[in-house]
């Protein structure tokens, strides 16, 4: 039992961090429980179909099917976060100033949840899929099944507790400095999946070359580890990368740096008038 | 006959440069929840494709930070695994899903 909570709270952890990331940046967002709520039902919904096809997802392409669904869901995650992130440049600030000025009880309601339910629907789906694989084949193998399957739930609760404690760890942040948090968390977030994407792509066999290994810090810092995991999931932490998941990461932080730059009108103008 | 050997040098050489171009191909299957076999050896600086055959009814996922895969192979079917190219030495791989029994290791030489 303690081994399948073990395996299913690992599985869920880095869709945990995703939806406590979400929650906190859009704090004082009106309806956005009801957003989220939507994107992790959407998420779970399509987790299931996903196992319920696995197998023809990973025989297509030459047996490269799964590999090129992760590297898009991925990509599609790391396209919203991008909107997101210019949507917040443009507009986040002025909010920002109002929420330290008034308190969290103002809202703002206006902000478009679209990009981050759907970021927080990729997250589940693709993390689900896994988990509802492993559930599965626990009831098909059929042995002892009760136990396990107790297990599982309770490693879902964990990653539930999970969520809440990325969530409320964040939220303790003072307001002023909690949008600079999360902003910066988004990007590392969203140069992760990049990261992870490049190397799908080159697990699909679509990315040939840049393979080499830059570094080995497995020894002090394994990536599968509960810490690695969380890091990888938080910071697109990676123990051996290859040159093509630096540059991966790379430019994504650098998309997203110039996203919240470009798209911002005039940043004194805005803190004046307000 | 100093043609003759020539030529037998030319096409030796092309058919072993044709062998190398296809990637490589290693099978292993999954039974009671571990791998077989738990070793392979593979060419070290090539790439390298690994069919993984689930023989249970239950799912596993073949995961090697090192190996840099992760992927889940559905109970009853197989799965192709392509990595590389690899320097030479030991590159461990597990079951996700049955870390205790599904342990395994690919040897690049």
């Amino acid at each position: 039992m303690f081994g399948a909570l073990i395996i299913v709270f690992r599985e869920v952890i880095e869709a945990g961090l995703i939806i406590g990331i979400v929650l906190a940046a859009t704090r004082g967002v009106s309806g956005r429980g009801r957003w989220v709520s939507a994107g992790v039902l959407a998420g779970a919904l399509g987790a299931g179909i996903v196992a319920l096809f696995a197998e023809a997802i990973a025989n297509a392409f030459e047996g490269a099917g799964q590999e090129l669904f992760n590297a898009g869901v991925l990509s599609a995650a790391v396209a919203m976060l991008m909107w997101h992130a210019a949507w917040m440049s443009r507009h986040g600030r002025e909010m920002a100033v109002e929420l330290a000025a008034v308190g969290a009880a103002v809202t703002a309601g206006k902000r478009p949840m679209t990009a981050l339910a759907v970021v927080v629907a990729l997250a589940v789906l693709r993390e689900g899929a896994e988990v509802v694989l492993f559930l599965y084949g626990i009831l098909a193998a059929g042995t002892s099944s009760g136990s396990l399957l107790l297990g599982g739930a309770l490693g879902l609760a964990a990653g539930a507790a999970f969520t809440a404690l990325t969530y409320y760890g964040l939220v303790s942040i003072p307001a002023r400095h909690i949008f600079t948090v999360t902003t910066v968390l988004i990007a590392l977030l969203a140069a992760g999946m990049a990261a992870q994407a490049a190397q799908y792509l080159d697990a699909a066999g679509v990315i040939n070359g840049l393979s080499r290994q830059l570094w080995d810090t497995s020894p002090w810092l394994p990536q599968d580890g509960i810490v690695g995991r969380v890091l990888h999931a938080l910071i697109g932490y990676t123990d051996r990368p290859t040159e093509l998941q630096l540059i991966a990461y790379l430019a994504t932080l650098a998309a997203m740096a110039a996203l919240t730059r470009l798209a911002t009108p005039a940043r004194t103008a805005h803190a004046r008038a307000v | 006959m100093m043609r003759g050997s020539i030529l037998a040098v030319v096409v030796a050489a092309l058919s072993v440069a044709s062998a190398h171009a296809i990637a490589q191909e290693f099978n292993i299957v999954i039974r009671n929840n571990a791998f077989e076999p738990q070793e392979i050896r593979v060419p070290a600086g090539k790439r390298v494709s690994i069919y993984v055959s689930n023989e249970d009814a239950s799912a596993e996922e073949f995961e090697s930070p090192a190996l840099k895969v992760e992927k889940v192979i559905p109970g009853k079917s197989k799965g192709l695994v392509r990595v590389g190219p690899l320097a030479p030495g030991r590159y461990e791989f597990f079951g996700e899903f049955h870390p205790n029994t599904a342990k395994g290791v690919v040897i690049a030489e």
